[in-house]
């Protein structure tokens, strides 16, 4: 991903720095306009522990194309990746204009409080709060990609085996389900429930194994409190009942297996926060159509939303309707490779976007330029103002060049 | 107030706003409204500022009119669906970024163009679907008071709402959650609204202000270049609202040989355009309260600064109008050359070299403006890499703000976020992405257990190695 971001940005450069032709209109001519790209100046990148690369250099990639200088505050919760950043920053790029500072709470806090020309945050809503904050102070403009709750609607009448292996490969596969656009839940009918669960067993037990634990290809828990928090929403009360699949631990090796539930109450822990692990929960309705009042009753806006299905109504009701960062339709996880979309999230999910070409305009100003010569100096722009100059005013910011001839025959006649 | 917004919410959720009929419906009405309340709105302008008909048509009424029908006219346009390329790796996919409205906003607008800074952010919020309360400032009191009535008059009361009072409402409502919230005002209070909007993580639009320089480099040209220079300017400062505006030039930058030459200029034109003195002031409004001319008049009591008053200078506490000001090198670190003068005083600040108004200006924050006058192709090129301001107009002052496809906004200090034209659909939209797939064919390499061939697979798909794949599909490849 970030080979391909580099590369984009080297291959597009040029033209994404080229200024941008403006119309004008009748109003205001003679003239020209153009829309300028500048850099913003010095900017700030909070990055993530769960996609530790990916997340610090990918805003980098952006804020280098944009001309602007940086400082990158990689995750100390992934400690080997930041400091090896650290470390490649220093050696491979411009030491003088990219700078990468290492630390936890108070480091990020000593950062916060200086003025920066734009703040791309990277993580949760929490810390998104004082991010933005500490802008405020400054006025500096922020880019917040956060999280949520993405929910998968999963239709009956479709193709099981690849549906049910494409939300693996969004969940588990992505990070084992620590990633911010990684099914959160699924929403399926009652009667299609068990197929699903079952197709899930199959598909899992190919992917990893008959003991998960043992698989190579599994990510582990980031750290203990992670591994607890996830733990808690697993032994709820109401919860460890509705585990259909899986539930293994090691609280040694931090490890999780893919487990799901089935039905556990809306109200529940696991349903209320965002999940950010391996437990998949299942909430069934009567008829799909349903599953986009469980989605708006859920509150706050996700990132991603997903939907499986082959019914072109569905498809059209799910777009239209769900509100979220971006949606994909058969597939889950991977509208994020697609640069020519822009990537964030609305409502509590963030806001701003990037990738691509979006990079380029999240870490830019967009000056507008106007060119005006001197020929043709309305003089009914300045006073002594007379009624005849209002005609001519009214015709000329209508734009009408009808209307602009009529006020003006008026105006030589009268 | 929590009642309202809250019935701003329910019609939010039942969709209603979101239909394309809604939105044209709402933006007609607001026609009708500025059509048959010409009159009203004037009357309310030369109240509250004293403003004359034909600026109040020119900086308000029209600008509107030509706003509501431009979004009329371009609104199925911005509304529909972008196609977004898709690489042939996904085959077959379509990929799209779609316009969603984000809620329920709110808009604050300024006493200085109370209908132009109201309405304008209302005709986006509404083209993009949104429901909107709208609170105008009190110190623009009768116009306040006219948007109070009147809206409701004509446009869907579940939707949009206008809500009057002053400081102490504005911080009730911004104790509550907003989709969006989109202020125009003073840096500081620009502060307040970022500091409340992040509780909630609430994007936000500032359109703040600045000290917007012009620089002067026509004088020497042909003697009707300097005088249209000389009108531009005189009408760039005096003519919205006696300089009371976001975009009014604050001060001008010209070379010391020449500064006598603009001077006579200048005054030349200000006695034709508004009268010989205060007595005879006429064309132009006045001061919007005791406050701000009281704050005008002490950026005049330095001794220093009083001393350099060159022309006019003279002031009418009771009818609060103070007559045009120019001022001749004043000291750089007085009040009326670190503050933004929002007001009919104009410091004429000279230079050795033209060329060093760059510094100048960079030595100051972002404005929102820079008017540049001159023909020199290398100068502007300079002016425009090396200066950073929301905007950059030419041999002109005032008319960028007409150009609807031009982005309107401020960057660092004076503010960020953009609206006109397009930008005010966009500002009030999130642009969602949607992705639809195919269930066929299927990519065996994207799933588990993993093996060198996935990822040499994986390492050729990224590079979009078309050829690599099917080689290495085809056993062709090994590493």
């Amino acid at each position: 991903m970030l080979k391909n971001s580099c590369r984009l940005a080297l291959k597009e450069m040029n033209h994404w720095m080229m200024p941008e032709k403006a119309k004008t209109s009748l109003t205001t001519f003679p003239s020209s306009a153009e829309i300028v790209s500048e850099p913003l100046g010095v900017v700030l990148v909070i990055s993530a522990w769960n996609y530790p690369f990916l997340l610090s250099l990918d805003p980098v990639v952006g804020a280098i194309s944009a001309g602007n200088a940086i400082v990158l505050k990689p995750s100390e919760m992934a400690p080997a990746s930041s400091s090896l950043i650290a470390k490649l920053v220093a050696d491979y790029l411009d030491s003088s204009c990219i700078k990468v500072v290492e630390g936890a709470v108070p480091e990020t806090s000593a950062l916060l409080e200086q003025k920066w020309d734009k703040i791309l945050y990277t993580g949760n809503g929490r810390v998104a709060r004082i991010v933005m904050a500490a802008a405020a102070k400054h006025l500096t403009p922020v880019v917040l990609e956060l999280g949520g709750k993405s929910p998968v609607i999963v239709d009956s009448d479709i193709n099981l085996k690849v549906a049910t292996r494409r939300i693996i490969a969004g969940k588990w596969g992505c990070n084992n389900g620590q990633a911010c656009i990684s099914p959160d839940y699924i929403i399926t009918t009652k009667d299609y429930a068990t197929k699903l669960v079952d197709s899930f067993k199959c598909e899992l037990e190919r992917f990893y194994g008959k003991d998960p634990l043992e698989s190579k290809d599994l990510s582990r828990i980031v750290n203990s409190n992670h591994f607890d928090r996830l733990s808690k929403l697993m032994d709820e009360e109401k919860v460890s009942s509705k585990i259909v699949h899986g539930g293994q631990r090691n609280e040694k090796n931090l490890q999780i297996a893919p487990t799901i539930f089935l039905d556990v109450p809306v109200n529940s822990l696991i349903m209320k926060e965002e999940i950010f692990g391996p437990l998949l929960p299942i909430i069934t309705v009567d008829k799909v159509e349903q599953s986009f009042d469980l989605i708006h009753s859920s509150g706050g806006k996700p990132l991603a939303a997903y939907l499986f299905t082959n019914n072109k109504k569905l498809k059209r009701k799910f777009v239209e309707t769900v509100s979220a960062g971006g949606l994909v339709v058969n597939d889950t996880a991977v509208h994020l490779a697609i640069d020519s979309l822009p990537f964030g999230g609305v409502g509590e999910s963030g806001m701003g976007s990037y990738h691509g070409k979006f990079s380029f305009d999240a870490f830019s100003h967009k000056k507008a330029v106007l060119y005006r010569g001197f020929a043709g100096d309305a003089f009914l722009r300045y006073p002594p103002y007379t009624p005849g100059k209002l005609t001519l005013l009214q015709a000329l910011l209508s734009g009408s060049i009808v209307r602009i001839i009529r006020a003006l025959l008026g105006w030589f006649w009268a | 107030m929590e009642k309202s917004i809250a019935e701003l919410r329910e019609t939010f959720k039942t969709g209603g706003t979101k239909s394309i009929s809604w939105r044209k419906s709402q933006l007609k009405a607001l026609l009708q409204l500025i059509n048959q309340n010409e009159d009203s709105i004037f009357k309310a302008l030369d109240q509250d500022l004293g403003k004359g008909p034909v600026e109040s048509y020119r900086d308000e009424v029209g600008v509107l009119k030509k706003s509501v029908t431009y979004t009329l006219s371009c609104l199925e346009k911005w509304v529909a669906p972008k196609k977004a390329e898709v690489p042939l790796l996904f085959f077959p996919a379509k990929a799209e970024v779609m316009p969603q409205p984000l809620g329920v906003v709110l808009i604050f607008s300024s006493w200085n163009f109370p209908f132009t800074l109201a309405l304008d952010p209302l005709i986006g919020a509404i083209s993009a679907g949104n429901t909107v309360l709208l609170k105008p400032s009190d110190l623009a009191p009768a116009c306040m008071s006219f948007l109070v009535e009147t809206i409701p008059k004509y446009l869907d009361n579940k939707a949009v709402k206008v809500l009057a009072g002053g400081a102490d409402i504005g911080e009730r409502l911004l104790r509550l959650k907003w989709d969006k919230i989109f202020f125009t005002g003073s840096p500081r209070v620009g502060r307040l609204v970022m500091a409340a909007a992040a509780k909630h993580l609430t994007p936000v639009t500032l359109e703040l202000g600045g000290k917007s320089p012009a620089i002067v480099d026509t004088l020497s040209t042909t003697p009707s270049k300097a005088k249209v220079t000389a009108k531009r300017i005189v009408g760039g400062k005096w003519g919205p609202c006696t300089g009371q505006a976001c975009i009014a030039i604050d001060y001008v930058l010209v070379e010391e040989k020449l500064a006598s030459t603009l001077i006579e200029l200048l005054k030349k034109t200000i006695k034709r355009f508004y009268g010989e003195n205060i007595k005879s002031l006429k064309n132009i409004s006045r001061i919007v309260n005791k406050h701000q001319f009281q704050r005008l008049v002490n950026l005049l009591k330095d001794p220093t600064v009083a001393d350099s008053i060159v022309y006019g200078g003279s002031v009418d506490e009771e009818k609060l109008v103070i007559e045009p000001t120019i001022l001749l090198d004043p000291p750089l670190d007085s009040e009326i050359m670190s503050e933004e003068i929002f007001g009919p005083l104009l410091p004429i600040i000279t230079l050795k070299n033209v060329e060093e108004s760059i510094d100048f200006i960079n030595s100051k924050s972002n404005p929102l403006v820079i008017y540049a006058f001159t023909e020199d192709e290398t100068f502007k090129k300079r002016i425009l890499s090396e200066t950073s301001s929301g905007t950059v107009t030419f041999n002109d002052s005032m008319v960028q703000f007409l150009c609807d496809s031009l982005p309107f906004g401020g960057v660092g200090q004076s503010g960020f976020g953009r609206y006109h034209g397009k930008y005010s659909f966009d500002t009030f939209s999130h642009e969602k992405s949607i992705l639809h797939r195919g269930f066929y064919p299927e990519i065996e390499p994207r799933y588990p257990p993993w093996t060198h061939f996935k990822l040499l697979f994986i390492k050729l798909a990224y590079q979009f190695d078309y050829f690599g794949l099917i080689l290495l599909l085809l056993g062709f490849k090994r590493s």
